[in-house]
């Protein structure tokens, strides 16, 4: 802001540039003197209503902003609609938000297959389509849809860190995976591939897929495990993947086991699996895990603990959706610091690509934000980590994807 | 009785004419929303020919309307077919499927036939994001769609456009139900819904006419599936969950079993009642964001409690009362 | 499957084994099935509807019985203070919220049972979180019999769906209740007529099936683990297998229950794949039904829905 300062203290310069800020207040919709309002689209209701924890994290670190004094001066309201996880209902609900609630942009709307119904007329309308709620590898595409952007590592990526970290330990491995049957289970399995290199495409010899309303995955442990595979990926969310990991060990499948970021919350997938049966098992993070005594004492955690106390309920705590809210308003949260005066559409898009090195209390120590106009995935580093039977044991270095 | 027919008419008319004014009263938002008011109502309308008129329920039609939307996506983005075309062709696909689904479908009942189409709902997304299928369906990641733009240089925004389609297909479709309930085959449905042994004794086909109803029943549902499609502009499996064809069943019956003017309202009660529920839910704070559900659940309750018969029911009642006859 | 092996020399070689265990976790998942095809029976014995909220009604139970474990209670006791609790709230629903659709269409009252699965659903998310939890089972220790391929919870839950079906049976064949019940249900008139006080069997219709879903839910979650989203597959599956085996007799639903375990899991293993398992599974059932319109099991009914 240093050169916005030296600005000011030339009376002229300083009188055009607040004209120049007024005016582009003025044709920014969903920005007055006193107020950002932003959107988004949850599935607070329908089959993917867990994740609505998300929505309701956003809501509640703004709150905690706004009663801070808000960013510059500003509030920010979030005006968070249901959509049931159904795109034809995000259309309808994203076209709400631009076109009679007038937002600035839309922040965190959650789910493929909606941001991915809204992308193309958020694009058009040359809205910024924010840190999208979701892994899949399309919301980091900067040259065909400029005005949308990602935020956690994508599955590609972290796929690709598993399939490397195969090869180097294990070159002959054979790899059995169980995946969700759609794209995020997709995309894993284009990651792993690319990560073994093409020369091991080879030694992904079995592959399962479970449906989200299936009961149990135990049927297609016991298929994997005939295949005789020595490494599990198991790219399922936290019920499914403390399934698999439990049917594995009853079985007597001992296999390397690696799991996804999605599932290694330890309130919800190990200690359901048991903590014993899932001592070994690998995984990538960049995240703290909220249920990881490790952090009982870190600062960044204890900034966390103390905003779902103040402005949450107790039973968020240990729900890694809370953690990913959390991270994300913070990011959102930057960006608008960095916007300064100007909170025009095209300002908020560019400093949403030039994060530098912003660090979130929730990531892994030495774990940054970094973004620019050809890279639209803000966090992809990650390390990997084993699970000792109390906590994840960090190994190796950070790896980025 | 010409006083109750003058209504209906003038009601007709007058629900149609405003149907005309709208999309030049209204936002481009809210024109979008009717656009889907009136493809709900056509899925609504073919399902109460099934469900209202012959008794036959089915908790799969989203399956149809699946079909239809799929169809014209890929008609349109991977064929190059013109979208008017995709349109009827999409749904000429969802009669045969509906046709065919019917036949094994006769030999059931009731509660088997519930299962069977609700078999239906539940497998329609898996099957779309079947591999096998990836060339055409793009998977999980579904299909986008160009939207079509007003032809002749006609001074229409695209929802304009859009929403006039769907409101041409809606009262056309519209009518051919009413022609077809009042006409023999009409007459045949509605007879095996309430004495099928005594209609089939005096000739009527059960076979035929059950499945030939189950057909049109999803042409209506594929008609409104294209449209869809056409509106949202994208198609992924997520778009045609058990949800929907449940909200197709709650849209009937809110409407009222066996009346066409229902599927009207049944379309703006599943439209705009989840949206209500979710700003309802908010008034209990932000820590109730989780309850939309609950509330939609108890709407709906409340509904079916004040109207049992569904609106057309209670306009019934109502014109009973007040007419006095 | 090789099957030109000699058969004393299959058992223990990878593929049977493999088999075997294909085949036990279907039994276990079936007899979860099971009980709740049981319960769907119970309600539609009184009332020939399919309650739809059935899932979500024995998903809270669970959860009340899980909050009852955690203040420290004894599993048992929380297990029968949930059933009973189930049983009553299972009364007071019907006689609050569906009583009222009584003489409504019969889709009036399907639709009311959509609305109550929703508020079930989202109260659950709401009053819990939707974090994935693990609940307790009180058959702990090693797999029974000395085999390997049951856990012990597994051939518990299997235990208790037999018992609850042996137990359902007794009702209807040799209580007065039960024949009440029955007799309510198949000629409500002369049954008032008798004396029997019909509105009170169908609450107590509900009252059971109640109580056996919380049974259904209590052995499912130790499997599938306790989320608000635990029930809707289970329930599609049993409504599947008490269609199959014959929704009007216990006996039969609970055998499809079984059934449909065991199917689903053959299918996926051996057949078609993971991928469309559930959608072949589903088209087998359409089958079977196309050649046997009433179930396996079932008396021909002449159903409105």
């Amino acid at each position: 802001m240093i050169t916005r300062r030296s600005l000011l203290r030339s009376g002229a310069a300083a009188a055009a540039a607040l004209a120049g800020a007024r005016a582009a207040r003025a044709e920014t919709p969903g920005v007055s003197d006193t107020e950002i309002r932003i959107g988004q689209t949850m599935p607070y209701s329908g089959p993917a209503s867990a994740y609505g924890v998300i929505g309701k994290a956003d809501l509640a670190y703004f709150t905690m902003i706004n009663d801070m004094g808000g960013i510059n001066g500003r509030r920010v309201t979030l005006i968070s609609l249901d959509d049931g996880y159904s795109p034809p209902k995000t259309v309808e609900q994203t076209r709400r938000l631009v076109e009679q609630e007038g937002v600035a942009f839309l922040f965190n709307s959650l789910g493929t297959a909606p941001c991915a119904a809204v992308r193309q007329y958020l694009n058009d309308n040359r809205i910024p389509q924010l840190f999208c709620a979701t892994g899949a590898s399309l919301f980091a595409d900067p040259k065909s849809f400029p005005w949308t952007m990602g935020w956690q590592p994508n599955y590609r990526t972290e796929a690709g860190i598993f399939g490397k970290y195969i090869a180097r330990t294990k070159p002959d491995a054979k790899v059995a995976i169980l995946t969700q049957n759609d794209g995020f289970g997709k995309d894993y399995l284009i990651g792993l591939k690319d990560g073994l290199g093409p020369e091991r495409v080879g030694q992904i010899v079995a592959a399962a897929t479970y449906e989200t309303s299936e009961p149990t995955v135990d049927s297609q442990i016991v298929t994997l495990q005939g295949s005789g595979a020595d490494v599990f990926v198991i790219a399922a969310t936290p019920k499914f993947a403390a399934q698999a990991i439990r049917k594995a060990y009853d079985v007597g499948w001992t296999p390397l086991r690696l799991v996804t970021d999605v599932s290694q919350s330890i309130a919800s997938v190990m200690k359901p699996a048991g903590v014993d049966k899932a001592k070994g098992v690998v995984t990538a993070v960049y995240g703290k895990d909220p249920t990881d005594a490790r952090w009982a004492d870190d600062p960044g955690f204890k900034a966390y603990a103390e905003f779902i106390a103040k402005y949450m309920s107790p039973k968020d705590l240990i729900d890694s959706n809370a953690v990913y809210g959390f991270g994300a308003t913070a990011t959102m949260v930057q960006v608008l610091r960095q916007c300064g005066g100007d909170l025009t559409r095209e300002n908020v898009m560019r400093q949403a690509a030039s994060l530098k090195d912003f660090v979130l209390p929730m990531t892994l120590p030495g774990i940054s934000i970094n973004t620019s106009a050809d890279n639209f995935t803000p966090i992809r580093q990650e390390q990997l980590a084993t699970f000792d039977g109390q906590g994840w044991r960090l190994f190796g270095e950070l790896l980025a994807g | 009785m010409p006083g109750p027919r003058l209504t209906r008419a003038i009601a007709t008319l007058a629900v149609f004419a405003l149907a005309v004014a709208f999309p030049f009263l209204a936002s481009g938002y809210h024109v979008y929303q009717g656009a889907q008011v009136l493809v709900l109502a056509i899925a609504l309308l073919g399902l109460n020919l099934l469900t209202g008129f012959n008794g036959q329920i089915s908790l799969g039609h989203g399956a149809f309307f699946a079909i239809g939307g799929y169809g014209a996506a890929i008609l349109t983005a991977k064929l190059g077919v013109p979208y008017l075309l995709a349109v009827p062709l999409a749904s000429l696909v969802c009669f045969a499927a509906g046709f065919l689904f019917g036949f094994p479908a006769l030999r059931f009942g009731g509660l088997y036939l519930a299962l069977a189409t609700f078999a239906l709902a539940v497998a329609a997304p898996q099957i779309l994001a079947w591999k096998g299928f990836d060339a055409w369906t793009g998977g999980s990641s579904g299909v986008s769609l160009v939207k079509p733009h007003a032809p002749f240089a006609l001074p229409l925004t695209t929802d304009q456009w859009l929403y006039f389609i769907c409101l041409v297909s809606a009262a056309l479709l519209y009518v051919a139900a009413r022609n077809l309930v009042a006409s023999r085959i009409g007459r045949a449905l509605i007879a095996l819904r309430d004495q099928p042994i005594a209609a089939e004794t005096m000739g009527v086909n059960a076979a035929l006419t059950k499945t030939i109803c189950f057909g049109i029943s999803a042409l209506y549902a594929g008609v409104a599936g294209a449209l869809s499609a056409l509106a949202v502009g994208f198609v992924s499996p997520e778009s045609f969950g058990l949800a929907l064809s449940l909200s197709f069943l709650v849209g009937i019956v809110v409407g009222g079993l066996a009346s066409l003017g229902g599927a009207l309202f049944g379309a703006l009660f599943i439209e705009f009642v989840p949206s209500l529920a979710d700003q309802m839910s908010g008034n209990f704070g932000e820590g109730a964001k989780a309850l939309p559900g609950a509330v939609y659940g108890v709407l709906l309750i409340v509904a079916m409690a004040v109207m049992p018969g569904g609106a057309a029911g209670a306009v019934r009642a109502i014109m009973r009362r007040t007419v006095g006859s | 499957m090789r099957l030109d092996v000699h058969l004393c020399a299959l058992v223990g070689t990878p593929p049977v084994s493999a088999f075997l265990h294909q085949l036990a976790s279907g039994l276990a998942l079936g007899g979860v099935y099971a009980i709740m095809a049981l319960a769907l029976v119970m309600i539609f014995q009184a009332t020939q509807l399919v309650n739809f909220a059935q899932g979500e009604m024995a998903m809270f139970s669970t959860y009340f019985a899980w909050r009852l474990i955690d203040l420290g209670w004894p599993y048992w006791r929380a297990f029968a203070v949930t059933v009973i609790v189930s049983f009553f709230g299972g009364i007071a629903l019907e006689r609050i919220v569906v009583r009222p659709f009584a003489n409504a269409p019969a889709l009036a009252s399907v639709i009311v049972f959509i609305g109550l699965a929703l508020i079930f659903n989202a109260l659950a998310g709401w009053l819990y979180g939707y974090s994935v939890t693990d609940f307790p089972t009180p058959f702990d220790g090693p797999p029974w019999f000395g085999q390997r391929y049951l856990s012990a919870h597994e051939s518990g839950a299997i235990l208790v769906s037999l018992v609850v079906l042996a137990a359902v049976y007794a009702f209807f064949r040799f209580t007065s209740l039960g024949l009440a019940m029955r007799a309510a249900a198949q000629n409500p008139t002369s049954s008032r007529l008798l004396g029997v006080r019909v509105g009170w069997m169908l609450a107590l219709g509900w009252g059971l099936a109640a109580a056996i879903g919380a049974i259904a839910g209590m052995m499912a979650a130790p499997i599938v683990y306790l989320d608000p989203n635990m029930m809707a597959g289970i329930l599609l599956y049993a409504f599947a297998g008490a269609v199959l085996g014959g929704i009007d007799n216990p006996f039969g639903a609970a055998f499809g229950g079984f059934a449909v375990g065991v199917l689903e899991n053959l299918m996926g293993a051996y057949v078609v794949g993971s991928e469309v398992k559930l959608s072949v599974a589903l088209a087998i059932i359409v089958g079977v039904l196309a050649w046997r319109p009433s179930g396996l099991f079932g008396r021909r009914i002449v159903a409105r829905v």
